[in-house]
């Protein structure tokens, strides 16, 4: 065979060779499809997960929806096994319910190098069922008080070290009450809705120390707690609060203290890097936070959420799924954020690694006080009388959704003036009770 | 005797009927508004929006840059003419029997199809979903026809049936004494009468399937997602993103608002063909 044979056969081998490994690339790069909410945190992980494609050879379609259509959308195709998603963005409430009911798949194999142990123990907690994880948080949230320092100042009310109790809050309230100058003293969720004004008013009713539930599953709404704690909550925002409550909601309070309208606000701790941000906020050099307030007990007073990502069992490409999950939620990929987005967008409240890091620390002043409030937020143990169930701000049992939607709807008529703080949460117990007893907790 | 209308009220009239357009029109003028603004401005008082803040394209760019609008819009238009054509394609034959050849039960039979547009549509929501999975039809253009097809079909037929009753039936039979055979007598005598009727019927459904949100919406993921679901991505609890879902909003309303505005006098003579008699 002379040379000039030889180098076609080569080059022959060399391009069957790269045929081949084009070939098995191909058969092995999968596309997945992720369905997801619209928040900050998602786009940047949508901007950045084509590094993981170039890394990997996948692909990743994105489905981004708000969040109520997300929850409807999601749970039919997971109740029905459509198999539409690889990959579904899912909270704290559903995940230990979705887990245990083995719509889910376990994750806890994403690899050596994942690092579990670096994510916060009550976050990992929220996101199990019967000890197996089933979704990998990208962000998780407590509650905390956001308050104007400027007028705090000029009222001469100085901040406890210790955390205040909600009587003590509605002084403070009522002395920086100033509707005249279009600043009123307090802003909360009125807004009906499980996610809405509850997720404010159910941490106020443990601060009383109420409970949804007895340990029989009995529903205690009517309790002397309940009652002091509602008629607590429509007092101080009728008294104080801004006209039409009732309309606003986490976006619309948000958006009323970034614009100066309020001096104190008791809501998500992942709205801090939003008021801080001198692009979106007018308030963000003159705005600081302590604790949520307490008031019997501190028990359950700061709420406890996560977003995190899971993969459902009617999935075709679990392997693809699982290893984008190891990316999209390891401690490389908060670095990774932290340099091409800068460390204020951090995802927050996830890994241990993230507080360590001195550039999120510097980036983010409010950072150790949402580490702080997360890591009080203890879902197992949240009332001061004992439960049998688990959560902060929400009961995670199937049936809370609608109850919850239900006492929401009668608390914000409450604030309306449609009816009394007694009618609303009788109406609300008897609901309650039909719903238990309908689903077999009780007779 | 024609009725006289004094000048005081004529001008009383016309600037009435101007406050009230310009209140109906308002919401998508402030879409529009707000489309320009950087999302910081769009948050703020309207009299500052209106006054203290610039304009600026970048809420289009950005919602170009995250989402590929042409694929929905393309997913938007195939949907919305497929379904419209194929609805056409079942309800002339079925409009013509009833308006032409009608039975003991016609009227009965068209109450029942108009009676299933009382069913809320998430009633049936996980049978239809079931059907879709296993005839493997999930999130795809044309899963969506169908099924749109099927929702908008009771409109087609009572449109094109109001329509055909209006035209005498001896002219169809005419034309079926001069040999016509029944395919000829539709196509050739009853659709070009009912022309005006017809364009009105499909540009209403066009209308409604690319407005339809509850089907599209929960049929379909990446793939065939059309521009309701271009929307939706861009609605979020959990943050202000007011500018960008009004350029989405405007992206997404355009081409029908262009093709209503263009069409709006067939539009109009197609609904109140045979109004007054």
């Amino acid at each position: 065979m002379n040379a000039t044979s030889l180098l076609t056969l080569r080059r022959g081998l060399v391009g069957a060779s790269a045929l081949v490994s084009v070939g098995a690339t191909a058969a092995l790069a999968e596309e997945i499809t992720i369905a997801t909410v619209n928040n900050s945190d998602m786009i940047i992980m949508q901007e950045l997960s084509s590094q993981w494609e170039e890394q990997t050879g996948h692909s990743v379609e994105w489905v981004v929806l708000e969040e109520n259509v997300l929850r409807q959308r999601v749970t039919t195709d997971i109740a029905t096994g459509g198999g539409s998603f690889d990959i579904i963005t899912i909270g704290a409430y559903e995940a230990p319910i979705w887990g245990a009911q083995d719509w889910l798949v376990a994750l806890d194999d994403l690899g050596d190098d994942y690092d579990y142990e670096d994510i916060f123990e009550p976050v990992r907690n929220g996101l199990s069922a019967n000890g197996t994880l089933y979704a990998v948080p990208f962000y998780a949230e407590s509650s905390f008080t956001f308050y104007r320092t400027d007028l705090f100042e000029m009222g001469g009310v100085e901040v406890p070290e210790e955390q205040m109790t909600y009587d003590e809050f509605a002084k403070i309230v009522a002395m920086l009450h100033d509707p005249d100058n279009g600043v009123y003293g307090t802003c909360q969720r009125g807004k009906a809705g499980w996610g809405e004004n509850m997720a404010f008013v159910g941490p106020l009713v443990n601060a009383f120390g109420g409970r949804w539930f007895d340990m029989d599953w009995n529903p205690t709404i009517e309790s002397p707690e309940w009652q002091a704690a509602i008629n607590y909550y429509v007092d101080l925002m009728n008294n104080y609060g801004p006209p039409g409550a009732t309309a606003n909601g986490h976006n619309e309070n948000r958006a009323l203290f970034a614009d100066g309208k309020c001096a104190t606000w008791v809501d998500a701790t992942s709205a801090a890097g939003y008021i801080f941000n001198p692009d979106e906020s007018s308030v963000h050099d003159m705005t600081g936070f302590f604790q949520a307030p307490k008031q019997v007990t501190d028990k359950g007073t700061g709420w406890f959420w996560a977003w995190a990502l899971a993969v459902p069992n009617s999935s075709q490409k679990v392997d693809t799924a699982k290893e984008f999950l190891a990316w999209s939620t390891s401690k490389e990929y908060v670095e990774l954020v932290g340099e091409s987005k800068g460390w204020v967008a951090a995802p927050p409240g996830t890994r241990r690694s993230t507080y360590e890091n001195s550039s999120y620390i510097d980036a983010a002043p409010f950072a150790v006080t949402v580490l702080n409030s997360i890591l009080a937020a203890n879902p197992a143990d949240a009332t001061k009388d004992p439960v049998p169930y688990t959560g902060v701000q929400f009961v995670a049992i199937p049936e809370f959704q609608g109850i919850g939607n239900y006492v929401g709807q009668q608390i914000s008529a409450a604030l309306a003036g449609q009816q009394t703080v007694d009618q609303a949460l009788e109406n609300s117990q008897r609901f309650a009770v039909r719903e238990m007893t309908k689903a077999g907790y009780i007779n | 005797m024609a009725r006289t209308v004094t000048t005081s009220r004529r001008t009383v009239n016309t600037v009435f009927a101007g406050a009230l357009s310009l209140l109906m029109f308002f919401p998508v003028l402030w879409i529009v508004i707000l489309s320009f603004k950087t999302e910081g401005d769009a948050i703020k008082a309207p009299f500052e929006i209106l006054f203290n803040t610039g304009w600026t394209t970048e809420s289009y760019g950005a919602v170009q840059a995250r989402s590929n609008y042409f694929k929905h819009f393309s997913n938007s238009l195939i949907i919305s003419l497929g379904s419209t054509f194929l609805g056409l394609l079942i309800a002339i034959p079925a409009a013509w029997s009833m308006a032409f050849v009608p039975a003991k039960r016609t009227k009965d039979v068209l109450m029942w199809m108009l009676s299933t547009k009382m069913l809320p549509p998430v009633g049936v929501l996980v049978p239809i979903y079931l059907i879709f999975r296993d005839l493997g039809i999930l999130d795809t253009r044309s899963g969506l026809v169908f099924v749109l097809m099927m929702i908008n079909l009771p409109i087609i037929v009572w449109m094109l049936y109001t329509y055909f009753r209006e035209i005498p039936g001896e002219i169809l039979e005419a034309a079926r004494m001069d040999g016509a055979s029944l395919r000829e007598e539709v196509i050739h005598v009853l659709i070009p009468m009912a022309i005006p009727g017809m364009a009105s019927t499909v540009l209403l459904n066009i209308i409604l399937a690319w407005n339809e949100a509850f089907w599209t919406l929960n049929l379909t993921a990446a793939k065939a997602a059309p521009l309701t679901a271009f929307i939706a991505s861009y609605s979020s609890p959990e943050g202000l993103f007011y500018a960008k879902l009004s350029a989405a909003s405007i992206m997404a309303i355009a081409p029908i608002l262009i093709m209503g505005w263009f069409s709006q006098k067939q539009l109009v003579r197609g609904l109140t063909f045979g109004a007054v008699k």
